[in-house]
């Protein structure tokens, strides 16, 4: 994956707008936050291969950036994004990584279904 | 150390890489005295978080090359039956209970194990690895006593000590530690970090880091104690 680059990362996601698209949305902290610190209140949400259409896909100017997707009746967003690129099924994959390297964030857009 | 005689050992956990931390001496030297080990992992990590920074996998290829590290872990501990059961990572509980205890009665049946080796219910912090345990627990449960095999848990919760005391199971690894130490490189991308930490604790002269390379520790399933009444 590439450091975003505003500009082209805004260009891929206008390429998926008003076409039926597959999401991958996910935040973590990792299931064993609490175990290595119990004070750490273990959080995230995890949706995959759910269908939609948005109308208006936008990148944030500053880093890590945030990334929303205007649905006719509703929203998609993450915060956190750091990484992206178009992999080899031409799927849009973004995603943030903390300062270890780890995945914090995830939201990924495909014209196919993801597998399982 | 030579182990007890087994006639077919059954490992199950839910992700790569967890038998490498507190298992793969045991299984090598179960495979070194030619007894039948059975690796079924029930996932392939696919929502690990280790991706690196730089990354080295995506969200969507991390599958891939956990698939390559769990075939290079079982290479290096000598385990040539193994079992990928197809579940996804973090779903482990959401599957259908009773689909999940079919699963491991399959694997039981099939196999006739003498002892299965698995996570400690309520003593195993991920939830995939409670679900995996609750259920190897509940399928063995539904055989006659007289039938049951052994039933050896690992526990690494904090409160383990307080809970279940002392390892009922204490393993001397040496004399496989370097299929240990394959294993857990072969799980690279998820013990890079781990693996960098303990050498620097070994060249330290730190025990605890000298402690997993020559131990591991199981508790034997209390069935007395048993985690829920029925199910």
């Amino acid at each position: 994956m590439e450091i975003v680059q505003i500009e082209k990362l805004q260009q891929l996601l206008n390429s998926f707008a008003n076409k039926d698209v597959y999401i991958h949305l996910e935040t973590t902290n990792g299931a064993y936050a609490s175990h290595f610190n119990e004070k750490v209140f273990n959080a995230g949400a995890f949706i995959r291969n759910i269908k939609l259409q948005y109308e208006l896909g936008k990148v944030t100017a500053d880093a890590p950036h945030r990334v929303g997707l205007k649905l006719a009746h509703g929203w998609v967003y993450a915060q956190g994004i750091t990484h992206y690129e178009i992999d080899e099924q031409n799927r849009l994959l973004m995603a943030g990584h903390d300062y270890d390297g780890k995945l914090a964030v995830a939201l990924e857009i495909s014209k196919t279904p993801f597998t399982y | 150390m030579a182990l007890q005689p087994e006639r077919h050992v059954l490992v199950v956990f839910p992700h790569p890489d967890d038998e490498a931390f507190g298992v793969s001496g045991t299984i090598s030297t179960y495979v070194n005295q030619g007894t039948p080990v059975t690796y079924a992992c029930l996932t392939l990590g696919e929502m690990g978080r280790n991706l690196g920074n730089p990354a080295f996998a995506t969200r969507e290829s991390l599958p891939l090359v956990r698939k390559k590290e769990l075939q290079a872990a079982c290479d290096a501990m000598g385990v040539t039956d193994l079992r990928m059961m197809g579940l996804r990572d973090k779903t482990v509980e959401f599957e259908d209970d009773e689909k999940m205890v079919q699963m491991m009665t399959n694997l039981i049946e099939e196999l006739n194990p003498s002892l299965i080796i698995t996570f400690y219910p309520n003593y195993a912090v991920h939830p995939d690895h409670e679900a995996t345990a609750r259920a190897v627990v509940r399928a063995v449960r539904r055989l006659p006593e007289e039938r049951r095999p052994k039933l050896h848990g690992v526990a690494f919760a904090n409160n383990t000590g307080e809970g279940l005391g002392e390892a009922d199971i204490v393993n001397d690894i040496r004399e496989v530690r370097e299929q240990k130490i394959g294993a857990l490189r072969a799980h690279i991308s998820q013990t890079a970090w781990m693996l960098e930490e303990n050498e620097k604790r070994l060249a330290a002269g730190e025990p605890e880091a000298e402690n997993w390379l020559t131990f591991e520790r199981f508790f034997k399933y209390r069935w007395h104690e048993d985690f829920e009444e029925q199910f």
